[in-house]
């Protein structure tokens, strides 16, 4: 059962993510993504991470989705962008899938030998908070330092292009 | 094999309570609406001739919808307009399986606890699901490829995102006062008593949280006096491009909404299925004296007592409903940024100094 569940949200999360790359329309690319970061958050949830499934669900699937979809159906792009057909880009592109295989063997091969440890995974909301306000509380003060800094940089980039 | 028939059963039964509450909440909904604007409502529907109070009217509706030509408009993207509806109405009838209807009955020597799934994070699995549950509406406004069901459809879903974070964040309290995420474990907390005869429900420690749950989640329901998204009376809600059964399903979402709407203000504010000074053995008053009671009277008292506080807040909706004008726009999105987020964090501010105190 449990293999079989895996195979399944596997494939969806694959099969969805192909979908989006494939896809020329922007608001079916947004929507191939929801399926693969809701079946993300089952995969979660096989590993017995009930509160990372759900509030990958609620933050990915469920948050930061629905402002994407909304701003592009709000816009209506509805054609692709054309594609640019230019020799360097395809010598780039090899280049990059090239260093994108070696580096998810390496990857793969370091996850083979991973110690097993699913005491931290298993930790429930209640250790979690514990450890990010104690043990991590730098690391995640400086993230929502970032994403702060992401935002301003989007509204002063917005904001340069209304005064032209 | 006998834990899966269990299941079975148990999903069996809190669907067919579901729907059948859902199809009789129209039928509540007409009456009600019927007596505050002083009129009979629907009261033909008969079967051989025998109409009480017009009980038989949501089966009428139902075969009315199913049997409607199934129009899907020809310029609408066909996939996403069929799947929208479907969408809309699951993730909120999955919403069920996390409910506690009660606490267990035993069964010979078997445990059955009554709620499907005891998730750890069963609070947190609802808010998931209905979030998820906005692409239901962003799509049917989007697939129908029609203006004025897009600009209902984002017109819904704003409304939708802005009063999540109010809904979320007004949680927030009562969960540092019950420390936990498990549904069951949250009514088991509301059990306890303060000052020995004061039950200590989830309204009594959190007055402030429920308020401002209350209106997020009435907001949340899509019904007056919030129902830009739709507004049936003039403006062209999302799903104007429907009709027959899959407009039915976003009918039935919207009164399954309000049930789990009512069955979480009872869970999280109310006490769950807990009867005031009910133990698992009976009654042990707060001035002296006991009632002692056999297991099962107790598990039906329990359930009976979960059953009246949902349909009492069923009831309350929907004389909301009927009784408020529609917000403007702007006060809408007002209310939900400068009044009820503020009001949320407030809450929370004041339930930490609280309790750091005692």
């Amino acid at each position: 059962m449990g293999y079989f569940l895996f195979f399944l949200l596997a494939a969806l999360c694959v099969g969805s993510v192909l979908g989006m790359i494939i896809s020329k329309n922007q608001a079916y690319n947004a929507l191939f993504l929801i399926p693969a970061f809701a079946s993300l958050g089952g995969l979660f949830g096989l590993l017995e991470a009930p509160f990372i499934a759900v509030v990958q669900i609620i933050i990915y699937a469920g948050a930061i989705m629905v402002l994407f979809i909304f701003v592009i159906m709000m816009i209506n792009v509805q054609k692709g962008v054309p594609p640019e057909k230019k020799k360097w880009t395809l010598y780039l592109s090899f280049g990059l899938a090239v260093v994108l295989v070696i580096e998810l063997a390496v990857a793969l091969k370091a996850a083979f030998t991973l110690p097993v440890s699913t005491e931290t995974l298993k930790a429930g909301p209640v250790n979690l908070g514990r450890l990010l306000f104690t043990k991590y509380l730098y690391p995640f003060e400086i993230t929502s330092i970032l994403i702060i800094a992401a935002l301003v940089g989007a509204i002063v980039l917005v904001k340069k292009k209304e005064q032209e | 094999m006998i834990e899966i028939l269990i299941v079975f059963i148990k999903i069996v039964c809190a669907l067919v309570w579901f729907l059948l509450l859902t199809l009789y909440l129209t039928w509540l909904e007409r009456k009600e609406s019927a007596v505050i604007q002083d009129r009979i409502g629907a009261n033909r529907a008969s079967i051989f001739g025998i109409r009480i109070l017009g009980l038989f009217q949501p089966f009428a509706d139902a075969i009315k919808m199913i049997f409607k030509e199934d129009f899907v408009p020809a310029f609408s993207r066909k996939f996403l307009h069929t799947l929208a509806p479907f969408i809309s109405f699951f993730f909120v009838a999955i919403t069920i399986s996390a409910i506690p209807f009660g606490d267990s009955i035993r069964i010979g020597e078997r445990t059955i606890s009554l709620q499907i799934l005891d998730f750890n994070v069963g609070l947190l699995f609802i808010l998931a699901m209905l979030s998820l549950g906005i692409y239901g509406i962003i799509l049917s406004g989007w697939a129908s490829n029609n203006r004025y069901t897009l600009i209902g459809g984002l017109r819904g879903t704003a409304q939708l995102i802005s009063y999540e974070v109010a809904l979320g964040l007004s949680l927030i309290g009562l969960i540092m006062v019950f420390p936990s995420l498990k549904l069951s474990a949250i009514v088991h907390y509301q059990g306890e008593l303060i000052f020995g005869f004061l039950p200590k429900w989830g309204i009594f420690l959190q007055p402030l949280g429920f308020l401002v749950f209350l209106f997020a989640a009435l907001a949340e329901t899509k019904r007056a006096p919030f129902d830009l998204p739709e507004a049936e009376s003039e403006i062209i809600g999302f799903f104007a491009e429907y009709g027959g059964l899959k407009w039915g399903l976003f009918m039935m979402t919207d009164f399954m909404e309000i049930i789990v709407v009512s069955t979480l203000l009872t869970t999280l504010f109310f006490g769950g299925w807990q009867v005031p000074w009910m133990a698992a053995d009976g009654f042990h008053w707060p001035w002296g004296g006991e009632w002692l009671l056999s297991h099962w009277l107790v598990v039906v008292f329990q359930v009976a007592a979960f059953n009246i506080k949902v349909f009492f807040f069923c009831w309350l909706q929907i004389l909301i409903r009927w009784t408020y004008p529609r917000f403007r726009y702007d006060q809408l999105m007002d209310m939900g940024w400068k009044l009820l987020i503020p009001l949320s964090l407030v809450n929370i501010v004041g339930t930490g100094i609280v309790m750091s105190i005692l």
